[in-house]
């Protein structure tokens, strides 16, 4: 049953890509419009260590940035689903500031740290991604039955008790829900910088470079790389939510 | 004299609403005799609920006083178990970790396999032997609550305290679960308080019935059960029941306002 797992997929990524060249060729379109999967192969081979080297950098920001909102969005959400008072006071900051597009912001970092192209970049992808976990968690924490919390709290279990017993693996499957959305939100936020920053470094930077040498190929071969590199950070968070909130997965029926 | 276990001090209760203060209780009174068990009804939203949190030390009553076995209840105790009308479950856990539950909190002597056994003797008591490694999501309702009961009494509490346990069942379920309920204290010892607004599952399961007045609640009729012991559903239909509910029913009538009190002195 397993390899229908994998091969479905894949037949629909073939069938996407077969459709994608169709579309070119029937439509003779130059390359500067749209390139066709058979012109991608070329420009990822000719790059193919900017790709790696690049492509490392653009990784491990992202998830550099990710683990940060996820610390950052985590005690947010706590702070936030068992005060009262702290969900009044900070709910408001917190919309007001993902209201805010992030690409106005970027020059603003871009500006204020200067040749920090790691910190900046991690920055973003932080800021970007941190709202949904926030969110979801303290939503999670603030709409737990009351009946949940008396289970233990009649035997006199203490706050924490309760919070690490009940509350938190409660909370898990919405964090995940996040979690994936969040992993999507801090790919934009690390590319967003690279392509903004000089002198950068990592996949966004290469986009710019294709752009500015009018090399159209290579710009959509640096898309195609993005949509992986996303494809598997989504995946990698799917297999952890297996183990860690498994449960909440309905039976099929 | 004997002691009561459960004794209920004319306590007094408001909650802080945004439009002042909603009294709730209003110096009532409860005594349940060690080993008893007593039914408590009155109209919706008369402070039932209220009153289960306070025996449990959940809440702290305005004024009066709550003693459970000779002890002034200052906080929640260990000595108390609950179920409720919703019988929550953790879903990650099966059925058999939800109901030892309790028993990785309450500090007690029992090993690793003593708990296991007595949850599953507990799970055999109520009819769900096989389901302990089921999940929460693969049982109806009725089981659920099932399961519910034996985590409340897992830990042998002294006090049981059930808040319309049978309230969201279907009839048919309900007084199966009826009969488990006296499978289940004649083999275990705790002395039980029970919210309902079933008539007749008052007077099935209970040696007492208490009738609560219309918010703010005090006690206003307190009745001796005439069954004793392990019943059956068919005592359900003597006259004699068919007496005590009409009584109750007109009770509750007085409680909510509908009937003039005066007809009450008896
Ligand atoms: N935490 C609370 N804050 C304010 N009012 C409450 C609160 N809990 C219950 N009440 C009110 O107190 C009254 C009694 O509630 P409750 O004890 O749950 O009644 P019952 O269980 O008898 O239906 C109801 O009117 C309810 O709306
Ligand atoms: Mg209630």
């Amino acid at each position: 049953m397993s390899w229908k797992k994998v091969a479905v997929p894949v037949a629909a990524l073939i069938i996407f890509g077969f459709f994608w060249e169709l579309l070119v060729w029937v439509n003779g379109w130059p390359n500067y419009k749209m390139a066709s999967p058979s012109d991608l192969w070329p420009a990822f081979w000719k790059f193919r260590w900017l790709f790696l080297e690049y492509g490392w950098d653009t990784f491990w920001r992202t998830v550099a940035g990710l683990v940060l909102a996820v610390l950052c969005g985590v005690f947010l959400g706590m702070i936030m689903g068992l005060s009262r008072i702290m969900r009044d006071a900070l709910y408001p900051l917190l919309v007001g500031f993902n209201a805010i597009p992030k690409a106005t912001v970027v020059p603003i970092i871009a500006l204020l740290f200067v040749g920090q192209h790691d910190m900046n970049t991690i920055l973003i992808a932080f800021l970007i991604s941190f709202f949904p976990i926030a969110v979801s968690v303290s939503i999670g924490l603030s709409t737990l039955e009351p009946e949940y919390r008396d289970i233990l709290a009649s035997l006199g279990a203490s706050r924490f008790t309760i919070f690490w017993k009940i509350a938190l693996p409660k909370t898990l499957p919405e964090f995940f829900g996040a979690l994936k959305v969040a992993v999507t939100l801090a790919f934009i936020g690390t590319n967003l910088m690279e392509i903004v920053e000089p002198h950068g470094r990592g996949l966004g930077h290469l986009f710019d470079s294709g752009k500015i040498s009018a090399d159209y190929p290579l710009m959509f071969a640096v898309l195609i790389a993005l949509a992986l590199m996303g494809i598997l950070l989504y995946y990698v968070v799917v297999a952890i939510e297996k183990v860690f909130a498994g449960w909440a997965e309905r039976a099929p029926t | 004299m004997h002691r009561p276990l459960i004794d209920i001090k004319g306590v007094r209760h408001a909650y802080q609403t945004q439009s002042g203060p909603l009294q709730v209780l209003d110096g009532l009174q409860l005594s349940v005799p060690d080993g008893g068990f007593s039914a408590v009804v009155g109209p919706s939203g008369c402070g039932k609920s209220t009153l289960t949190r306070l025996i449990a030390g959940l809440m702290k009553p305005d004024d009066g006083e709550v003693w459970l076995n000779g002890d002034l209840v200052t906080g929640p105790k260990s000595i108390v178990g609950m179920a409720f009308q919703n019988p929550v479950m953790l879903e990650w856990r099966t059925i058999l970790q939800n109901v030892m539950l309790p028993l990785e909190i309450v500090s007690t002597n029992m090993s690793k396999r003593e708990k296991e056994d007595r949850a599953l003797h507990l799970l055999a008591l109520v009819g769900l032997e096989g389901f302990e490694d089921k999940r929460p999501s693969e049982l109806s309702g009725g089981m659920r609550q099932r399961a519910s009961l034996c985590r409340a009494i897992v830990h042998k509490p002294e006090v049981l305290i059930l808040d319309e346990p049978f309230a969201a069942l279907d009839a048919f379920t309900r007084e199966d679960l009826w009969q488990t309920m006296h499978a289940v204290k004649a083999e275990e010892p705790f002395t039980g308080v029970l919210i309902t607004h079933d008539l007749r599952e008052a007077i099935f399961l209970s040696d007492e019935v208490v009738v609560l007045s219309g918010r703010p609640a005090r006690t206003q009729y307190v009745m001796e059960v005439h069954l004793k012991g392990p019943r059956d559903i068919e005592h359900l239909y003597t006259p004699k029941s068919a007496d005590a509910l009409n009584i109750l029913r007109h009770q509750i009538q007085i409680a909510q306002g509908r009937a003039p009190a005066e007809e009450a002195a008896q």
